[in-house]
């Protein structure tokens, strides 16, 4: 691949954000590390509330270091230390060097302005151009994202719009002054499973077109399967496994990895056929379980698992690291026979 | 990603019945009068006309007869006016063909009218309504009499009653709206900030509307009455102090909200700053509850104006005020001249009824909760 040649632009060293809530610690994100170059695409997975949002916003600088946040490690954000400088600096990367696209297309816009004038703000407030370039350039960013009728659709209000269309227009909007990397999070989950898949192409060729570095934010692993060069699978603020894509769907060598595959839908299943889906509930963050986080709803736990943290260790493929104490490898049986989770 | 599979496969069946029960529910407040059987438009007009004129009729009856005790005269007048009012909307049924909402109608008329003879009071041939020697020339406690050169009459001391109705209306409109518009940005602002910024800020703004809520509006008033000069713009400054308060709490409740929404931390993700946030993101949201809340508050300032001139802390007489020509009732001219009273309560009575009236309408109009996204 190319891009492995070039430079990072985006460093992530051991990263942890920490809420301070009045029950506890909130571990959001739990020592996370990963590098993105230019014209790659990291896929991050993993269920609701396994810390991807704040992962996604904690690697821009969206969430930092305050009175109830504590964030340790280091984000390297196109050469700048983005928790290390003051707040007015790590602005200033925002919309120019990273840009994110968020879950909900119906709350990111602002309801009492109009579509056109979402654009042309930003527009003129990073180029410092006229009115009339920014509404040229506002159109021509419409059409781009595959807004047909530009021009009347500049009038519009957010709600006049459908969740596609306005997803469309936060797109453009993130796009709008050609940052290099973009953190999409869950851009599709609240849209239509016909459109979901126009989304994320959409996002896939924009960012090709740009050589742009992608984060893909996502709990759905088809989504991700055939739009990311590379795979995180995250738990409870970790990252159990990572690895090629490909890779890491062909052969899943962790439990949860595995059991997150099982409860896709398969087009080829008997109609009716039963979706596996993961026993139990994420963890509470405030008090997260000794050992193995996953633990609790493991089929192959044992003593080991419930008393030490599994850390990621490498395994054969490039970049491909599993964090289990028993990670299974093809044909192995799932220790406790009764509740099977494997394959 | 089995759930939204699921609901999928499900939605085919389930979908209608919601979709359709929602249409219903739309159309719902507009169609008040489909549930009952209609009445004919003909009918409507038969029946309403003789209702406003009978209705008047008894109203106008009880107002000039000297025939009974005044218990019952009022009486008569209230059923009058009210059975007259009830013939009007089916009138305005009958023409307009749906139903309107007669009482917010008038009440709009009222302010419409008051509004446009102060703000043109000058310009009119108004009786004397200030000048205590010209007043020497003219006769004291003349009674109303519509066709006459005082219409509703003169005081005890010969100025025209109607015309310091209307320049009464005046202050205390020029007085309560300057308030308003004080109270809402000063109070809109300080809230805004407080919802924005959160933390120490917002518990010294929190801990000062508070206080300024803890002190009885009226003592505060004349606490400030007797410190400050009775001009316009100290009553105005002085009254704006009680609407401030709620004010401050609707600002900050509602850029709390909105503060949380996607759209302030979108807006942040492409590189705006926090003043931007506010200008542009918050504020625009945040008018309009807080506007709202204003018109609301409009009449109590109205009323709270009234006071203060009543109790001798605002405009001073001869300058006229509802408040201060109320007050000229004391002393047992109220028990011979009724119509001294009579003239500014009612003035005052409508007015406050109309203003509550538009704020509840624009309440609903643009509360938040109920804006769509
Ligand atoms: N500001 C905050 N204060 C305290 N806890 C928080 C805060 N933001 C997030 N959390 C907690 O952090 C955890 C991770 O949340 P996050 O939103 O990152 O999950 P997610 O993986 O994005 O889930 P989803 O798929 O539902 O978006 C959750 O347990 C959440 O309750
Ligand atoms: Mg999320």
């Amino acid at each position: 691949m190319t891009s492995e040649s070039k430079s990072p632009i985006l460093v992530v060293e051991n990263l942890r954000t920490v809420f301070h809530t009045p029950r506890g610690d909130v571990r959001a994100v739990d020592g996370v590390s990963f590098e993105l170059r230019p014209g790659e695409t990291l896929g991050l997975v993993g269920e609701s509330g396994s810390g991807k949002s704040v992962l996604g916003r904690t690697v821009m600088g969206l969430i930092s270091n305050d009175a109830r946040t504590t964030v340790t490690g280091k984000v390297t954000l196109g050469g700048v230390d983005v928790h290390g400088v003051k707040r007015a600096v790590r602005r200033k990367l925002w919309g120019t060097e990273v840009a994110m696209v968020f879950q909900d297309p119906m709350t990111s816009l602002n309801p009492v302005k109009r579509i056109g004038t979402h654009l042309t703000e930003t527009l003129r407030f990073h180029l410092r151009c006229t009115r009339k370039e920014a509404e040229e350039r506002a159109v021509e960013l419409l059409t781009q994202v595959g807004i047909p009728e530009p021009k009347r659709r500049m009038r519009q209000y957010p709600h006049e719009m459908s969740g596609g269309m306005r997803q469309r227009v936060v797109i453009a909007m993130a796009l709008a002054c050609d940052p290099r990397l973009l953190i999409a999070d869950e851009p599709t989950t609240a849209l239509d499973v016909t459109v979901q898949k126009q989304i994320l192409d959409l996002l896939g060729n924009l960012t090709t077109e740009r050589d742009m570095a992608t984060v893909l934010v996502s709990h759905d692993l088809g989504a991700v399967a055939g739009r990311t060069d590379r795979v995180q699978v995250m738990y409870a603020g970790r990252t159990v496994e990572q690895g090629r894509t490909s890779e890491v769907f062909a052969a899943p060598t962790h439990p949860y990895t595995d059991a997150l595959l099982a409860s896709i839908p398969q087009i080829e299943n008997a109609p009716h056929s039963l979706l596996r889906a993961i026993e139990g509930n994420p963890p509470d963050m405030a008090n997260p379980p000794g050992g193995c986080r996953f633990a609790p709803r493991c089929g192959y736990a044992d003593t080991t698992c419930t008393s030490d943290l599994p850390l990621l260790q490498p395994l054969a493929g490039p970049g491909r690291s599993v964090a289990c104490h028993h990670p299974l490898l093809a044909g192995a049986a799932p220790v406790g026979s009764e509740h099977t989770h494997g394959r | 990603m089995p759930e939204p599979d699921i609901n999928h496969t499900g939605d085919p069946v389930d979908a209608p019945v919601p979709a359709a029960a929602a249409g219903t529910a739309l159309l719902d407040p507009g169609e008040e009068t489909a549930a009952k059987p209609r009445v004919s438009r003909r009918t409507q007009l038969l029946v309403g006309a003789p209702m406003l004129v009978g209705g008047l009729a008894l109203a106008g009856f009880a107002a000039t007869t000297a025939l009974l005790i005044t218990l019952a005269k009022v009486l008569l007048l209230v059923v009058g006016l009210l059975v007259a009012m009830n013939g009007l909307g089916r009138i305005a049924e009958a023409v307009r063909g749906k139903s309107v909402d007669i009482v917010f109608v008038l009440g709009m008329t009222w302010l419409t009218v008051l509004i446009g003879l102060a703000v043109l009071a000058p310009l009119l041939p108004l009786g004397n309504h200030n000048d205590a020697t010209q007043g020497l020339y003219a006769p004291i406690f003349a009674e109303p009499e519509l066709g006459s050169e005082y219409p509703l009459g003169t005081n005890n001391y010969g100025l025209d009653m109607l015309a310091r109705a209307i320049y009464g209306a005046r202050t205390s409109l020029v007085v309560s709206l300057f308030a308003i518009l004080i109270g809402t940005t000063v109070g809109g602002l300080i809230g805004m900030v407080a919802g924005f910024l959160r933390g120490a800020t917002d518990r010294v703004v929190g801990i000062l509307a508070n206080a300024l809520l803890a002190v009885p509006p009226l003592v505060l008033l004349i606490a400030l009455g007797t410190v400050l000069s009775p001009n316009l713009r100290n009553l105005s400054i002085a009254l704006s102090l009680l609407t401030i308060p709620s004010m401050v709490r609707v600002a900050r409740a509602n850029t709390i909200t909105f503060a949380q929404r996607e759209f302030v931390l979108a807006a942040q993700a492409i590189g705006a700053t926090r003043m931007r946030l506010l200008r542009k993101e918050l504020l625009p949201n945040v008018v309009l509850p807080v506007a709202s809340m204003g018109v609301v508050m409009v009449s109590m300032l109205i009323v709270a104006e009234a006071s203060l001139s009543y109790l001798g802390l605002g405009i001073r007489a001869p300058e006229p005020t509802w408040g201060n020509m109320i007050a000229e009732g004391e002393g047992g001219v109220m028990e011979a001249h009724p119509f001294i009273v009579i003239v500014p309560g009612l003035c005052l009575f409508l007015t406050v009824f109309s203003f509550n009236l538009l704020g509840e309408k624009v309440q609903k109009r643009w509360d938040p909760r109920s804006a769509k996204l």
